[in-house]
């Protein structure tokens, strides 16, 4: 198992925002969490990537629990944040190879990972640019490559389509689309139609709770309903708990 | 060696900002000419240029202030705080690789300045070399709340706020004028803070009255510790929020 969450919960003051969430995530898995603004994805990336300290319940990744072992967590894992994370002034090149670096690889080894980042993700004729002067959707793809390059076993990706335009955001699941089956990816958005095109199974989660899971056709079956769009429409209504 | 390429990324973002750092370098060489001049027109001991130097570099280093603030503060905003904190690289990395390249910037406006005031009759001795270091040791202060600004505050905040900082620890350091000239309150909440013995600690070296460095020194010494430890508690909550 690549991901284990037993009743993992985060509250602030008296505002639960992640309640009693339980999952198993296989390796190798490319996992959706599909939720609205403030429905707690976020939060849950934080706490799986060592962030944030959980108010109760458990995470354990490839074995190891996030709390008791955040060391070795740490080198097994990446993510790619919600905003764009990259250093401005540095081109892609070395964006990339930094990253590398305090993943522990020494120059050499910097230098081949970013340069097979670079192939991978397209970006080898923007090697020299700065990364601020690069487009949004370039940005996002450069802030992916940044946490693919330390070799994660698991990936996270919170709302890596957030904010482009169609095209980059199809560009980006083509990439996306390749990492399947080589690294585990837990992705978070509330786009309906990138869960459904990508990930192998979908969470639906729902101020805090999982309100369904499962694969997009098991959903449809569960619910009697042909489509993803009102399955989450019916389990994100007002009032559901 | 992570620090080493957090330290270099470093860096690259503060030299590829040019415009600042020929600021941070440029204006204390023209103050320390203009000031010589006048001295010349009017005799007054405090402009000697033994006198001035050590006050201008210590002035110059508020600009060390900025830089580290302003680079903590964008990378907080810019997320990519959050990509460091995922990694393995440790809480003391991460502070040790800001730090250093802000020292090389300091060592470098020391240098300058050294030679700006030797041109402008500055007697050259081994006096100079215990300077330089007390200088070192210094700029680890103005370093200091730089971080702690940048701890607390966005880089646009850290612009506004580094106007009222090197304002008062200028005013307050007994630089421009001597502070026994307005005495009372004002004289005690200089000495109480630690600008005017950065000043005095350097002028003794310079003096070569190495007796009288080590109060000033200690005060400083203080002060740094207690604002890096600020600094480091308050990233560390920040980040865990
Ligand atoms: N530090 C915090 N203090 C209080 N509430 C918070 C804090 N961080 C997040 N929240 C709240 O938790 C909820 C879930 O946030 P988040 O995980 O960012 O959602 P999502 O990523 O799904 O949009 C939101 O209502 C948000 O306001
Ligand atoms: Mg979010």
């Amino acid at each position: 198992m690549a991901v284990l969450l037993k009743n993992l919960s985060k509250s602030y003051k008296e505002k639960v925002v992640v309640d009693q969430l339980t999952l198993e995530i296989k390796q190798g898995e490319f996992f959706a969490l599909l939720g609205s603004n403030g429905a707690g994805k976020t939060t849950t990336i934080k706490m799986l990537s060592c962030l944030l300290t959980p108010t109760s319940g458990e995470a354990v990744l490839l074995g190891d629990n996030v709390v008791t072992s955040p060391h070795i967590v740490k080198q097994k894992i990446n993510v790619s944040p919600q905003e764009t994370a990259i250093a401005p002034n540095l081109t892609v090149k070395e964006n990339l190879e930094f990253v590398a670096r305090i993943y522990g690889a020494n120059k050499e080894q910097a230098r081949q990972l970013a340069k097979n980042m670079m192939e991978q993700f397209r970006l080898l004729d923007k090697a020299k640019t700065k990364a601020k002067t690069l487009s949004g959707g370039w940005q996002r793809r450069l802030s992916i490559a940044m946490a693919l390059i330390s070799n994660p076993k698991v990936l996270f990706l919170d709302e890596p389509t957030l904010g482009l335009d169609v095209r980059a955001r199809r560009e980006l699941w083509n990439i996306l689309e390749q990492l399947k089956g080589k690294v585990t990816v837990i992705l978070t958005t509330h786009y309906l139609d990138e869960a459904e095109s990508l990930a192998d199974r979908i969470g639906i989660m729902h101020q805090g709770k999982l309100q369904a899971l499962g694969t997009a056709n098991e959903l449809k079956s569960e619910m009697e309903m042909d489509s993803l769009e009102d399955i989450f429409l019916s389990l994100t209504e007002e009032g559901v708990k | 060696m992570r620090f080493v390429a957090f330290s270099s990324r470093n860096q690259k973002e503060i030299i590829r900002d040019p415009l600042t750092l020929l600021f941070g370098i440029g204006l204390p060489i023209v103050i320390m000419w203009l000031f010589t001049i006048m001295q010349g027109n009017m005799p007054m001991e405090l402009y000697r240029i033994e006198n001035l130097a050590p006050g201008v570099i210590v002035f110059s280093f508020s600009f060390l202030t900025l830089f580290s603030g302003m680079l903590l503060g964008k990378d907080k905003s810019s997320s990519l705080l959050m990509r460091i904190f995922v990694s393995p690289l440790k809480s003391s990395e991460y502070m040790i690789g800001y730090t250093i390249p802000l020292f090389i910037i300091a060592f470098i406006q020391i240098i300058v300045c050294f030679i700006t005031a030797f041109v402008l009759d500055l007697q050259f001795d081994w006096n100079v070399l215990v300077a330089i270091i007390v200088l070192l040791f210094n700029a680890l202060l103005y370093i200091s709340f730089g971080l702690l600004l940048g701890t607390f505050f966005t880089d646009k905040q850290v612009g506004g706020l580094f106007a009222i900082f090197v304002n008062s620890s200028a005013w307050l350091s007994g630089t421009w004028f001597s502070l026994d000239m307005i005495g009372g309150l004002f004289e005690k909440i200089a000495y109480a803070l630690p600008f005017v013995h950065a000043v005095d600690s350097t002028r003794f070296a310079l003096k070569g009255e190495y007796s009288e460095i080590l109060v000033p020194s200690l005060w400083v010494l203080v002060y740094t510790l207690i604002i890096f430890i600020i600094a480091i508690i308050g990233f560390k909550k920040k980040m865990k929020s």
